[in-house]
């Protein structure tokens, strides 16, 4: 692509790298501004009818008092999940090699910034806009938070639901880290928020097919499909499109022997793995108790405790799983072990016993490290086990639910219907689920193979071998995320790199 | 005048600088490298899986001295790090030419 003339006149300085593939901004950002000038000319979008100030939401009285609350406690609990970026860049980095570091953590800015404008345009209409069919929410009754849209309310739950949405698409830059093209990322980024995320969480969380359907409330006695904060809709999601994109990308030079054997390539720093971990458990508990929306439903406090249950019991199992395999405890793989017991609680975090909680945690807890070592057997290089750690403890979390409801606590209400698994005799319920588990698996994986498959034929997936070993951050960025420290390959042995 | 060098355990740096500045031996030069002799390599765990790596972190200390002095300071090193066990490192030795303090420009054994 030659536009290196177009941009740069003879005066002005010229990059000293090439714009190898580079895209076209100003074609691209003029695109863009011709279609919000489309869209503001439809009378309706621009007259706002919402209420922009919260001067006509507030009431000086107790409810206002309580509805006060209400909004920070959600705004905090969003600013918690937001948190969760950095535990995902400073894991993912810490996982990659030196060479890696500077691109992984483009990634993960890449998506939440480029995710932000495309929920923002899109993706939150698709999500929560009035329901057409079951199938998605109108896609322009939000747009650009205009009309109806441009108020305190809406806008609440947009910032809420935009940082899970932000939470699922940055699943996917871990497992494929090491060798994808930097713009492939840039484009699948915009395609998850805007449309692969928004229409399957419609489906769960905006009053869509799974949760309202009278099958499926029929089956489950009551109500539909449930998933508290997002086992399926955030994690679950993420999980598969990884494994669709790790699977057409290919695995990393280097990480399997001639005869098939998996070869181990460490990370650069457990420092940054642990204190990402750490970062995300931390904003877990702005993911899971936020998710009841309200400071008025005070299972909350229970929420943050079968969280932690959770977690502490999937790290425990995985440090002893890895003990007994390889002799000593492995500090990584029990940080997945944290995250997959988090993610197998997500679900159902309001509704099963903290006993529960711990069961769950300990099962996540095997689900992630055999479904690590099962993957990486089958020849797919999931460099941080997030499908494992995401898409199957995902799976596990949904399955969990339908199992260890106990009938404690209604759908995000104390009021009944009271929800209730399996294992308290509801088996209606755990169909629902088990409904849910096949469409999430399917969703995911079904469009995320589409969409990497698609920008294999076109764009192409993965930086070419001489820029793969010299690293991403200079083929990707031209840079260097420490210049100052030597690259040394040449301390592995036996590994044929 | 010989060049002593010798490839030592880190842990032990320390120690032998101190032995060696009680010999009245000051000038002497560090570098970290990787390396490896009978021992080969060690294993190390990632992600519940054991691989090899063939070179280990050691350090290497070099230092000049009178011929006089040598087996002085050999003695000196085998006495801080020889443990008997394998990966305690080695020890060359071989004759230097010339030594040329750069602010002086003195030569020879004044020099070292």
């Amino acid at each position: 692509m030659d536009n290196t003339t177009d941009e740069y006149g003879d005066r002005s300085p010229r990059p000293t790298a090439p714009l190898k593939g580079g895209i076209n901004i100003r074609r691209t950002l003029a695109g863009l501004l011709a279609v919000i000038a489309l869209f503001t000319l439809i009378p309706g979008i621009v007259s706002a009818t919402g209420d922009p100030s919260g001067a006509s939401t507030y009431t000086p009285d107790l409810d206002g008092a309580v509805l006060s609350i209400d909004y920070v406690w959600v705004l905090v609990c969003a600013f918690l999940v937001f948190f969760m970026q950095a535990g995902f860049a400073l894991l993912e980095a810490g996982m990659c090699r030196v060479k890696n570091v500077a691109n992984v953590l483009m990634k993960n800015m890449v998506d939440f910034v480029l995710g932000t404008i495309a929920f923002f345009i899109l993706g939150y209409s698709l999500l929560m806009g009035p329901d057409i069919a079951g199938i998605i929410g109108d896609p322009t009754s939000a747009f650009m938070l205009m009309g109806d849209a441009y108020d305190v309310n809406t806008m609440l739950l947009w910032f809420f639901m935009l940082v899970f949405a932000a939470t699922a698409s940055t699943i996917v830059s871990g497992a494929i880290a090491e060798r994808p093209k930097f713009k492939v990322y840039v484009i699948y980024s915009v395609i998850v928020s805007a449309l692969i995320y928004p229409i399957y969480a419609h489906w769960v969380w905006g009053g869509g097919w799974l949760a309202t359907s009278t099958f499926m409330t029929d089956l489950g006695g009551g109500y539909g499909a449930l998933d508290f904060a997002g086992s399926g809709v955030v994690h679950a999601l993420g999980g598969f499109i990884a494994l669709a994109a790790c699977i057409l990308i290919g695995p990393r030079i280097g990480r399997y022997a001639k005869n098939g054997k998996p070869l181990p390539i460490p990370g650069h720093n457990l420092t940054l793995v642990v204190l990402g971990g750490f970062i995300l458990w931390f904003g877990w508990f702005g993911f899971n108790p936020g998710s009841t929306l309200s400071a008025q439903e005070l299972v909350i406090s229970r929420i943050a405790v079968t969280t932690t249950l959770a977690g502490a019991a999937g790290g425990i199992t995985a440090m002893f799983i890895t003990w007994r395999k390889a002799g000593k405890p492995d500090v990584s793989m029990t940080v997945n072990g944290v995250i997959a017991g988090l993610v197998g609680i997500t679900a159902g975090c309001a509704w099963v016993a903290p006993w529960a909680a711990m069961v769950i945690g300990i099962i996540a807890g095997f689900v992630v490290c055999y479904g690590i070592w099962f993957i990486e057997k089958k020849g797919v290089d999931d460099v941080v086990g997030a499908v494992s750690v995401h898409g199957l403890n995902g799976v596990w979390g949904l399955l969990a639910l339908g199992l260890f409801a106990d009938g404690t606590y209604g759908v995000y209400t104390t009021e009944g219907p009271l929800v209730t698994g399996l294992l308290y005799g509801n088996a209606g319920f755990f169909l629902v689920e088990v409904i849910n588990v096949a469409v999430v698996v399917l969703w995911a994986f079904g469009l995320g193979y589409l969409m990497f498959y698609l920008l294999k034929k076109t764009v192409g997936l993965r930086v070419s071998e001489i820029e793969e070993r010299e690293g991403l951050d200079i083929s990707e960025h031209n840079t260097i995320a420490y210049p100052e420290m030597v690259i040394k390959d040449f301390n592995m042995g036996g590994n044929n790199r | 005048m010989k060049m002593v060098q010798a490839i030592i355990r880190h842990e032990k740096l320390g120690e032998v600088k101190k032995a060696l500045e009680t010999q009245g031996i000051l000038g002497l030069n560090v570098t970290e490298i990787q390396g490896r002799g009978r021992q080969k390599g060690q294993t190390r765990q990632w992600r519940g899986a054991v691989y090899d790596i063939d070179l280990l972190p050691k350090i290497k200390l070099e230092t000049v001295v009178d011929d006089a002095d040598a087996e002085k300071v050999i003695n000196t090193i085998l006495d801080v790090t020889s443990s008997g066990t394998i990966g305690d490192g080695k020890i060359f030795v071989w004759t230097v030419d010339e030594v040329i303090r750069v602010s002086s420009k003195e030569r020879g054994k004044n020099a070292i």
